[in-house]
């Protein structure tokens, strides 16, 4: 079924591209499922897609190797100080952007101030924020150059202050909000610096053509420091939002790789492309928020108990989602590093035991046929969710519950939840770095994201100690607990971990299944 | 341009000068739906189509109390199973364990009704929007058409959200809306047909015989331009039932666990490879509805043409 | 005729300016934000992001900001595709979404009218039924079922051609879009063709015509065609604008660069600037078309006349 694509396809790709050097030219074709915002790294709109494009075309003070472990990029090494806070880079002598130019620290603490700088208005700049006075510079109650970032020795070294210790910091680094800008071509060319005659970039890849909505191509860069190792010449990523349709695109040789193929073949895919189907666990949780503010039915425990209690979850990852998702029993998903996975109590186990038991606290708390339990659910439209939340009130309806459910549009959705109107709502988190506080910050009160407004101070009591705490062992500890705070509080309903679905020309080697589902086409080779 | 040869080619012709019988002057005794309904039944393929809608609407009206599953009952054993007689899902079930035969029922209560009311609404402010800026012209067809343009180019999404955000969730304001964008296509094409008939003998028959303009528009102009009013109807009832999915997926149409046919389609589309059933059975049912409502069109054009009563 | 057009022309201002003051307002007070997703932002980011865009003046001075700039030409950069303004997505978009659709068009115009007028000549045969009910299918069939399904066949399994992409508009890669994207046209224009000339033959100057001796070749050729095209005409004018302005669908599928896009997910996105700019071309589209068809009214049929 699957036939090579990149002799024919790919030496067709280019010639129309008046690239091509010889027809054996290795173009690899993916399919991302969205349009990337910008080739500036500060005004990205955090799509999963976007992150793919921009990890080829640069790279950060560390970067990704293919099982997706932080390896030393653009520094070659790093010195870390005794109370955690400060971080001192040594760069790579043969680093060079894409005209020549050499990358040096000033270009990091160029791309870190732009990232925060008010007028940027960047939407991730808050990643940034354990690095010292970041905030302050992006609300603007500090100039930028107050943040604590430091060219030193000529800009061979990069030297870091943070806030306070943060463990995860060197995972940080990989992600684009921290890559570096080019100082200089900034400086020429002002905001048109990103167009493709003027854009130059670090990494093993330079941006060569953006037709908008179709295609982006990148071509090898042969000023990248490692360019011998770099086995293919060219990569395009189309935009291909129908998923359905990309499938058909895959089979037809046309791409080699499509990033999140929807659930719903994952069997059919399975059964007829084995060899091509990947799937494997991710960091990322999909629940349903259970609104705690005062008013509500789920603001009872007892409500929220008896509702996770009867969520079959194995249903929903194994029927309902045909094996495309991993039961969940908490928030924070396994492979998250220094952190065990927890699991919240009598949700696992004999299902009439527990439908028995979630009867008897419905009926406690007050509900009955009389007094039916009515719930408002939202979801935002996807063909996944819509199934989730159909089987979900199916499985509460046992209890007597009434469930009223209304999808919207992701902006509509999320801007309604916010603002509290609800029972129970959809929602999902994919990690930004692999650490567990990235997750526990969901249900801190006070927090934007915790849209249940789940507001308990011995919660936020054990994150702050978390958060100051340099031992690893000690503060995974600490997170633990924090969760199983959560979880006995039945805070939310974990439903499901989310996994990496990919399908994956076979011919090609250098690309593996990750737990951050990163990708970089760096080490990608086509087989002979 | 072809170059004359004939006397009667081209511009000297009168187009469209009607005979005399074919003025709407029933034959006495019998009204003008009387003497429709008596030519519609002699034409076979109405006929049966419009049984066969009669029986669809029926089925869906009652079928689903027949069915042994409910419209949001799980089979938790029959996830997108194929049809089957020994389960009792003769068409399937859907990705949730839902019986595709009930579902499909009411989703027909949903696409018919949409159906009938927003072709209705369009049909009524088209006709009349259409064949009033057609007649009076000049300066009022001309503000008349410029609204029409303005209707068309205002973003259909943001408007249906506003009358959902002003008047609420509602499966009526569903319809409403959809009719509202509707009826330009059809305001237009009737004015188009006006204006060429109001030239005509007739018309202008009618007018020196003092016939008021209120009865010269309803009584001659619509009826005679009721041949592509009611093809272009026929067309209408298509596109509404499909635009309401679209309406869906914004979270403006039909809500779980209610669904209709354009949303059956829509999710059977990405299952068509393996669970084929989950499309052809709500499109077999569109497809026939639309057929049916084709003939029957054909039908009543020429059951109400004037020329030909 | 010249006076009327630069008059409709001129008509064409106010049209446009109410057409853009009514969406931008509606736009602005439909729920949801250009910065509502599924990670809320931190009140700072927000408020960076807000100063930036002016969105935290009052509505009316955006109003007027907009208006300033739209009258120098400037639709703004777009909200979500940060790297291209407005006016740089639409003139990449909009001569694919032209080819595609002009093409559609055409093949819809040449398949479609032949149809319908066979079909009205053999009325109630089996060619009128064969041909009408084959139409139809194209209507009951909605493009979104179509497109895969082409794409599954000619693409994947017969693999005679590609089942996506663009590829600069190589003619293998425009087939199955202006195939999936004219059906449907082909449909409605046969449907309407054959019912406006079955009332044109039946009607009291086509006999005429018939019996002052014509032949039926002259009779059709020169007397029924014209006034038939009529109806065609009226639903052609916005259906042009719709389809030479991209289909979402067709686009999404087969990976086709065109506008049609924008104009679901601008406002999905809610890129205010972006919506603003597809509201305002395709206005101006609707208007352009609908004065074309009204004067080829007066050429289809000479007794329409409208006052200067």
């Amino acid at each position: 079924m699957l036939r090579h694509s990149h002799t024919l396809l790919g030496a067709m790709a280019l010639s129309s591209l008046a690239l091509a050097t010889s027809a054996q030219a290795d173009t690899l074709n993916i399919g991302v499922m969205g349009e990337l915002a910008s080739f500036d790294t500060s005004q990205v709109s955090g799509g999963v897609w976007e992150s793919q494009v921009l990890m080829d075309v640069y790279e950060g003070l560390l970067k990704k190797n293919p099982e997706g472990e932080a390896i030393p990029g653009m520094a070659t090494d790093w010195e870390i100080s005794e109370d955690g806070k400060t971080y001192t880079f040594h760069l790579r002598d043969e680093a060079t952007w894409s005209d020549g130019e050499p990358v040096t620290a000033e270009d990091f603490v160029f791309g870190w101030q732009h990232l925060l700088d008010p007028a940027s208005a960047s939407k991730y700049a808050y990643l940034l924020y354990p690095i010292k006075n970041a905030k302050a510079v992006s609300t603007g109650d500090k100039p930028l150059d107050a943040l604590g970032v430091e060219s030193l020795d000529d800009g061979k070294t990069l030297k870091v202050t943070l806030n306070s210790p943060t463990p995860f910091f060197l995972q940080l680094l990989t992600h684009y909000t921290a890559y570096p800008l080019p100082k200089h071509a900034v400086d020429e060319y002002g905001k048109q610096w990103v167009k493709m005659d003027n854009i130059v970039t670090n990494g093993a890849f330079e941006p060569a053509e953006w037709i908008s909505q179709s295609r982006i191509t990148v071509k090898k860069n042969p000023e990248y420091y490692d360019a011998d190792e770099v086995s293919l010449d060219s990569v395009n990523y189309f935009n291909t939002e129908d998923r359905n349709a990309a499938i058909s695109r895959f089979r037809a040789g046309e791409l080699d790789i499509i990033r999140d193929y929807p659930s719903s073949r994952y069997q059919w895919l399975e059964e007829n492309l084995p060899k091509a189907t990947h799937l494997s666990p991710m960091l990322g949780s999909y629940y349903y928020v259970l609104n705690t503010r005062d008013g509500r039915p789920t603001a009872d425990k007892r409500v929220r108990e008896a509702l996770n209690l009867v969520a079959r979850r194995k249903v929903l990852s194994e029927q309902i989602m045909a094996g495309s998702f991993k039961d969940a029993y908490s928030l924070v998903p396994p492979g998250t590093s220094h952190y065990d996975v927890q699991q919240m109590d009598g949700v696992d186990g004999d299902y009439a035991k527990r439908l028995a038991k979630a009867k008897q606290l419905i009926e406690e708390a007050g509900y009955g046929p009389d007094h039916p339990l009515q719930l408002k659910l939202r979801y935002n439209t996807s063909d996944e969710h819509k199934k989730i939340a159909i089987a979900l009130a199916a499985m509460w309806k046992p209890l007597g519950v009434e469930v009223e459910m209304t999808n919207a549009e992701a902006t509509v959705h999320y801007q309604t939840i916010q603002e509290g109107d609800f029972d129970v709502a959809r929602a999902g988190w994919i990690a930004d770095y692999n650490d567990a506080e990235n997750f526990l910050t969901l249900l801190r009160s006070g927090v934007g994201n915790n849209y249940g407004g789940y507001d308990n101070a011995e919660y936020d009591k054990l994150l702050d100690q978390a958060a100051s705490t340099l031992n690893l062992d000690k503060r995974e500890a600490l997170l633990e607990k924090a969760e199983n705070v959560a979880l006995d509080d039945y805070a939310l309903v974990p439903l499901l971990y989310y996994v990496t679905r990919n399908l994956v020309n076979p011919e090609i080697s250098g690309w593996q299944d990750n737990a951050e589902d990163d990708h970089p086409s760096r080490w990608v080779k086509f087989s002979e | 341009m072809t170059t004359d040869t004939t006397p009667y080619s081209g511009h000297n012709l009168p187009p469209g000068s009607p005979n005399p019988p074919a003025e709407p002057d029933p034959v006495a005794g019998e009204s003008l739906g009387q003497d429709a309904w008596r030519r519609l039944k002699q034409n076979k393929a109405a006929m049966v189509s419009l049984i066969l809608l009669i029986l669809i609407s029926a089925v869906c009206v009652i079928g689903p109390y027949l069915l042994p599953w409910g419209l949001a009952e799980v089979d938790w054993n029959a996830f997108n199973a194929a049809p089957s007689f020994e389960s009792g899902h003769f068409l399937g079930t859907d990705a949730n364990g839902r019986d595709l035969l009930t579902r499909t029922l009411y989703g027909g209560r949903v696409s018919l009704s949409v159906a009938l009311v927003a072709t209705f609404v369009s049909l009524v402010i088209g006709v009349l929007y259409g064949a009033i800026s057609g007649y009076v012209g000049g300066r009022v067809d001309s503000l008349m058409m410029r609204f029409v343009d303005i209707m068309y180019s205002l973003p259909f999404m943001f408007l249906v959200i506003l009358l959902m955000v002003v008047f609420g969730r509602n499966i009526f304001l569903i319809y409403a809306a959809i009719g509202a964008v509707e009826w330009l296509d059809m305001a237009r094409i009737v004015r188009g047909q006006t204006l060429a008939l109001k030239q005509r003998e007739f018309i202008e028959a009618a007018h020196a015989l003092g016939v008021r303009d209120r009865k010269i528009v309803t009584r001659h102009l619509i009826p005679n331009a009721i041949g592509p009013v009611i093809i272009y109807v026929t067309l209408t009832v298509p596109k509404v039932i499909l635009l309401e999915s679209f309406l869906s997926f914004l979270g403006l149409g039909v809500q779980e666990p209610l669904t209709s046919w354009g949303v059956l389609i829509s999710e059977g589309t990405d299952m068509m490879q393996s669970a084929p059933w989950l499309l052809l059975v709500p499109s077999l049912f569109l497809a026939v509805t639309l057929f049916c409502l084709n003939f029957l069109g054909d039908g009543l054009r020429d059951a109400l043409d004037p020329k030909t009563r | 005729m010249l006076t009327y057009t630069l008059k409709r022309l001129l008509m064409a201002i106010p049209t446009l300016l109410i057409v853009i003051t009514i969406s931008f307002f509606l736009m602005r007070v439909a729920p949801g934000g250009p910065f509502d997703g599924e990670r809320q932002l931190p009140p700072e980011i927000e408020a960076n992001l807000e100063a930036a865009y002016h969105l935290d003046e009052p509505l009316p001075q955006q109003y007027l900001r907009y208006m300033g700039n739209l009258l120098q030409g400037d639709f703004g950069p777009s909200f979500k595709y940060k790297d291209f303004s407005v006016t740089e997505l639409i003139a990449q978009g909009f001569p694919v979404s032209l080819e595609i659709g002009g093409l559609a068009i055409l093949l819809a115009l040449l398949i479609g009218l032949p149809l319908g007028i066979i079909a009205a000549l053999r009325r109630n045969t089996m060619i009128d039924y064969t041909v009408m009910g084959t139409a139809l299918a194209g209507i009951a069939v909605p493009n979104f079922v179509i497109a895969p399904i082409l794409a599954l066949v000619f693409g994947v399994l017969l693999a005679w051609l590609p089942a996506g992409g663009w590829n600069g508009g190589a003619w293998p890669n425009l087939v199955l879009p202006v195939i999936a994207l004219s059906i449907q046209q082909i449909a409605y224009i046969a449907r309407m063709m054959r019912a406006s000339m079955i009332e044109v033959l039946g009607s009291h100057y086509i006999r005429t015509a018939r019996a002052k001796g014509l032949s039926e070749r002259q009779v059709i050729w020169r007397h029924a065609i014209r006034p038939a095209l009529l109806p065609v005409t009226s639903y052609l004018g916005p259906a042009i604008a719709g389809i030479i302005t991209g289909s979402v669908v067709i686009e999404q599928i087969f990976g086709i660069p065109g506008i049609g896009r924008y104009f679901v997910q601008a406002a999905l996105n809610r890129d205010y600037t972006l919506v603003m700019g597809t509201v305002v071309f395709y206005g101006a589209l609707i208007v352009l078309m609908n004065l074309l068809v009204d004067l080829l009214y007066s050429a289809l049929d000479p007794q329409i006349r409208y006052d200067d």
